[in-house]
Parts: C-alpha cells; sequence; structure tokens
C-alpha cells in the first residue's frame, strides 16, 4: 500500500509540470493582448486541429513516411555504426586507422550533408534517409568504439583464461560490458535522426511531417505547425522511451555496479 | 598434482628466474609491490610473453596457451563478469570449455556450497560483499577442476577478520583439494600462517626460498633479514616445560613463558615490534615483562627503532614514532617492555 502511494506520488510529480505547461499554454494564448490566435493559438485550438489532420489522412500519411525513413535510416546508420565502432574498440590497428577519419567527419552537422548528397543522390526518397544514416552512424560508432574500449581488460583476460574463445570473449564480455555505452550512442543518434529527418523534409523533400510543417507556414497555419510539432514531440519520446525500456532489459539489472 | 619449474625465465624486471614448486605444495611468494609477484604468476599461467621455460611435470607448457596449462587463476581484482549472476560467473569457465549442461549444474551447485555462497546463486556481483566476491572468484577459478591455482593478492581489501578467515579456508580447502597453489602476497605474516614453502622475492629477483622457520632464522642475506623485520634471534641457554602446555624460556636475564607442546626450546625469533615498551611501570601485571636500559634511539620515519639491554642481552624494539614522542625515553634511561607472544617464533629441540 505504501509503495502504491510513492509511486501515485511520483506519476502525479511528473504529469502535473506536463498539465500545468499545457495550462499556461492555454491560458496566455486566449488572454494576451499581443498576438492574436492565428499567430499563437491555444492549446486546445491545435489539439483540434491535430484531430482534424488526423481524420482526414494527412497527418497519419506523413507520419507514415517519417517514420520509415527515420525507421530505416536509424537501422542502417546504428547497425553500420556498431559493427565499425564494434572493430575499432576491439582491434587496436582498426581503431588506429579509422579514428582520424571518423574525427574528421563526426563535428560535421547532418544538415552540412544535404546539398552534397542533393547531388550525389537527387531529390527522392533515399535523400531523408541517407542523410538520417549519416547522422545515426556517427554518434553510435563512436560510443561503441569507446565502449568496447573502455571494458575492464581484467574481465577479458580472465574470460581468456577460463578458455572462452575470441567469439565468446567478444560476444559474451565485451558486448554485454560496452552496452551501456552503445545505448548512449543510440539515444543520441535517434534524437540526431528526428532533427534531420524534419530539416530535410523541410528542405528537399514534398512529403512527411517536416513538408507539412512548411505547407502550414506558406498557408500562415500555426496550428498545423503546432500539432506536427506537437506528434513529433510525441515521437522521440517514445523511441526515448523504447530505448530506455531496452537498455533496463539488458543492462539494468547490473550496470549500477560499484 | 603438479610440479611447476621455472628455468631462467625472464619478463621486465624479473631476470633469470630459476624456481621450483613441488606436488601439492601451497607455495607462497612473498614480496614489496613491485618486486615481480604478479609478473611471475603471469608467466606461470602463460597470460605474458617470456624467455625461458616454464615445465609442468618435467613438460615445456610454453607454447601452450592459458587454459591448456591446467591452471586456475584468481585475478587480484576479482575481475567478475558485472553482467553475470554469481551461478553464471562460476560457469562461465565450464560453459566456455564446451562440458555438458547436467555436469556444469552439478559442478556449480557443489562449488557453491563448498565455498558457503550457494544462497547468492541469483545475485550479481555488485550485490555482494567483498569477501563473497573472492569466494565467487575463486569458485570460477576452481570450476574447470585446475591442477594448480595461481593466487594473486587474495585476501587484498579485506578487513582484518574477514582475511584471516579466508585465508584459514583457502589453506584447509586447497590442500584437501590437493591442488598445487602459488599465492603471492606482500603479507609476510599471512604467508608465515599458510605456506609450505616461501620465495622472497625483491626486484624481479629471488632472494630466499625456505620454510617459514628457515626463513626467519636463517635469512639469506641482508635484505631478506630488512623485510623480515630484523627479528631478535636469540639461543635459550634454559628451556623447561611447566605445567597444562606452557615452557619457560630463559636467555640471560630475559624469562618468558609461552604455549608450547615439544619439550624444550632451541632458538627464538623475537619481531621488534612484538615488543612493547612502556617508560613507566605499567599498571597491571604482565606476563613476559622485563626491565631494560636504552643503550641507542635510532629514528626513522614512521617508527623509532630502541636498543635495550636487558642485563646482558641485546633486544631490538620498534615503536611508531607518534607514540615514542608521547613518551619520555632516553638514551641511558631505563624502559619497561613486555613481549607479545603471538609473533614470536622458535625451533624446538
Amino acid at each position: 500500500m505504501h509503495l502504491f502511494t510513492i509511486g501515485l506520488r511520483k506519476t502525479i510529480w511528473k504529469i502535473l509540470p506536463v498539465l500545468v505547461f499545457f495550462a499556461l499554454w492555454e491560458f496566455t494564448a486566449r488572454f494576451n493582448r499581443f498576438s492574436t490566435s492565428m499567430i499563437f493559438p491555444p492549446f486546445s485550438t491545435v489539439m483540434l486541429e491535430m484531430m482534424e489532420l488526423v481524420k482526414c489522412g494527412l497527418m497519419i500519411k506523413n507520419l507514415a513516411d517519417t517514420l520509415f525513413r527515420v525507421f530505416t535510416g536509424l537501422c542502417v546508420g546504428t547497425i553500420t555504426g556498431m559493427i565499425i565502432g564494434i572493430a575499432m574498440g576491439w582491434r587496436k590497428v582498426i581503431g588506429h586507422s579509422l579514428s582520424p577519419v571518423i574525427g574528421i567527419l563526426y563535428p560535421i552537422p547532418a544538415l552540412g550533408w544535404l546539398p552534397l548528397m542533393m547531388l550525389w543522390i537527387g531529390i527522392n526518397e533515399m535523400l531523408p534517409i541517407m542523410v538520417i544514416t549519416i547522422s545515426a552512424f556517427f554518434p553510435v560508432c563512436y560510443n561503441t568504439a569507446s565502449g568496447v574500449r573502455n571494458v575492464d581488460r581484467m574481465t577479458v583476460k580472465a574470460a581468456h583464461m577460463l578458455g572462452a574463445s575470441e567469439k565468446r570473449i567478444l560476444f559474451e564480455v565485451i558486448l554485454p560490458n560496452a552496452a551501456p555505452q552503445v545505448f548512449a550512442g543510440l539515444r543520441l543518434s535517434s534524437g540526431m535522426a528526428w532533427r534531420t529527418v524534419l530539416a530535410a523534409e523541410m528542405v528537399a523533400i514534398p512529403t512527411g511531417i517536416g513538408a507539412l510543417i512548411m505547407k502550414g507556414e506558406s498557408l500562415v497555419r500555426v496550428d498545423i505547425i503546432l500539432s506536427c510539432l506537437f506528434v513529433l514531440s510525441i515521437l522521440c519520446l517514445i523511441f526515448e522511451k523504447i530505448l530506455e525500456a531496452l537498455e533496463e532489459k539488458w543492462v539494468g539489472k547490473w550496470k549500477n555496479c560499484a | 598434482m603438479p610440479e611447476i619449474k621455472l628455468v631462467n625465465v625472464s619478463k621486465y624486471n624479473c631476470l633469470d628466474l630459476n624456481l621450483t614448486i613441488n606436488d601439492g605444495e601451497y607455495f607462497v611468494i612473498v614480496g614489496e609491490t613491485g618486486a615481480g609477484k604478479t609478473t611471475l604468476l603471469n608467466m606461470i599461467a602463460g597470460v605474458l610473453e617470456y624467455s625461458g621455460t616454464v615445465l609442468i611435470d618435467g613438460l615445456n607448457i610454453n607454447h601452450l596457451p592459458p587454459f591448456k596449462r591446467g591452471v586456475g587463476y584468481l585475478l587480484q581484482e576479482l575481475a567478475l563478469f558485472p553482467h553475470y549472476s554469481v551461478e553464471a560467473n562460476i560457469s562461465f569457465g565450464l560453459r566456455a570449455q564446451g562440458y555438458a549442461k547436467s555436469m556444469i549444474k552439478e559442478r556449480v551447485s557443489s562449488l557453491m556450497k563448498m565455498m558457503n555462497i550457494d544462497h547468492l546463486a541469483g545475485h550479481y556481483p555488485h550485490m555482494i560483499s567483498g569477501g563473497e566476491k573472492k569466494r565467487v572468484a575463486l569458485a570460477r577459478s576452481l570450476a574447470p577442476s585446475p591442477r594448480i591455482l595461481l593466487l594473486d593478492e587474495p585476501t587484498s581489501n579485506l578487513d582484518a577478520q574477514t582475511a584471516k578467515y579466508l585465508r584459514r579456508e583457502l589453506h584447509f580447502l586447497l590442500k584437501n583439494l590437493g591442488v598445487t597453489t602459488v599465492h603471492v602476497t606482500h603479507n609476510l605474516r599471512e604467508a608465515e600462517e599458510i605456506a609450505d614453502r616461501i620465495a622472497l622475492i625483491s626486484n624481479g629477483l629471488i632472494e630466499q626460498v625456505a620454510t617459514p622457520v628457515e626463513l626467519f632464522f636463517n635469512p639469506a642475506n641482508s635484505s631478506v633479514a630488512e623485510f623480515l623485520g630484523m627479528p631478535n634471534i636469540m639461543e635459550c641457554n634454559q628451556s623447561r616445560s611447566l605445567s597444562s602446555g606452557l615452557v619457560e624460556i630463559v636467555m640471560g636475564d630475559l624469562k618468558i613463558i609461552l604455549p608450547y607442546d615439544g619439550r624444550a626450546i632451541k632458538k627464538i625469533a623475537i619481531p621488534p615490534d612484538a615488543v612493547h615498551i612502556y617508560d613507566e611501570h605499567p599498571v597491571q601485571p604482565l606476563l613476559n615483562s622485563f626491565i631494560g636500559t636504552v643503550e641507542d634511539i635510532i629514528q626513522n620515519n614512521s617508527v623509532v627503532i630502541l636498543i635495550l639491554l636487558i642485563g646482558k642481552i641485546r633486544l631490538i624494539a620498534e615503536l611508531p614514532t607518534s607514540i615514542f614522542d608521547s613518551m619520555s625515553i632516553e638514551r641511558g634511561g631505563k624502559v619497561f617492555g613486555a613481549i607479545k607472544i603471538e609473533r614470536l617464533r622458535y625451533i624446538g629441540s
């Protein structure tokens, strides 16, 4: 009973600030003297517009396009990043050879690749996927390499002494121990992917949530823009929570080790 | 039960080491930090490339990888796998070497019972105490039934009481299992307590290999004697049995009563820090007390060495500087003392 009360209190404290934020939004939009409801619509108007967009199918269609791009780019980018990151952390030669290249390319903002990709790939479905792949690749690669490199060498020595093969050491010792850092990279990549897809769709692609936002802007429909941003933030949060749950499932039991 | 032989093995500061460790022996290597103790273990284990030859039962094993040498290794850092439960940690080696599942279960369960950790099977390493971690790591090293066990500072980072229990258990257990054990420590008292033989290593050189008693009474050189704490070694003029397993020994004007089952004691070694010094007559009566004259005072950094004369007997005592500073002791003055019998070493007739 006591635990239930504590849990309930925690949930209330998580939800309450969000509710206060929406209430303040609603109140400010309705009663401020400086802008019209067209420029700064209340929260309730944004919600109603979002329902409209869902009903007419526009939101669902654009969201599906965006989700497909994010999911595909994220999968390709993170899997490639993990494989190369593992190779860099596991084998010093590969790490030493690739580190300078990764070091040069990592700081380039994802959108910096956009003009180049437009010329190389053209304006088609592959463009946002490619840019997302690039933006998701670096954080995962960097974090995986560093996670693998930072695994306690003594545990590797112990595994070696106990007769484990290189493959078993990699899969049963190195990777599980590097997992917390790999997950940190995945979270960064996920956030990066959403930012990138939005920008790519706004600049170059006529479909997707980013394109819908641009349409809202051209029609001076702030309610459409805000409902798209709201949906995006919810999706980002869902991705983050999925990763959090996976991390908790795989490393939560032991990652608080002293 | 194998015999280990090192012939001219060299790595880092260890140069041309030669050493034989007998079948089933509990062999302890003692030395200060950086003396080369762990390097020696790593060479036996084969986790380090070295020059020279390591023989087990007369066979050259230089070409064999670590796990094919039949060696279990308890690392100083323990290196438990943090993502595995206690049970999975112990079974790791067996799984890696392809043992059958039923055999693994049986072996892990018996090891956990033997090490008194069966109640921790599902716990993760961060959930258990330092002493329990040592037991888990030991069980993991013993799981593939090694013929040789290498222990690198197995009682480090434990409180004195837990360390004492663990080393007694270790000695008892490994002797019963008949595993040839090479135990590395910097703690001489630990070595004395459990070793069949001790090798004293300093700057990569083996200074002396001897039984604990031999080491104390016949240090090979001044560096060994210094490591042992320069014990006062005395011939006993008289030794007579008292009732109930006690013996009284007389060395000039110094008399000591100590528990002893034999008939008489020939030689005794008194470590300087086993001599307790008082500048006033102690209030309570003390066993093995004496009154001496201070012949000399030698101040080191953290300790003060007193050279005392008790009649014609010269006795070296050592006390911490902080305690010395709180007393009024000067050259030529009288001091009162008592000898702690727990740390005395003796040779019987």
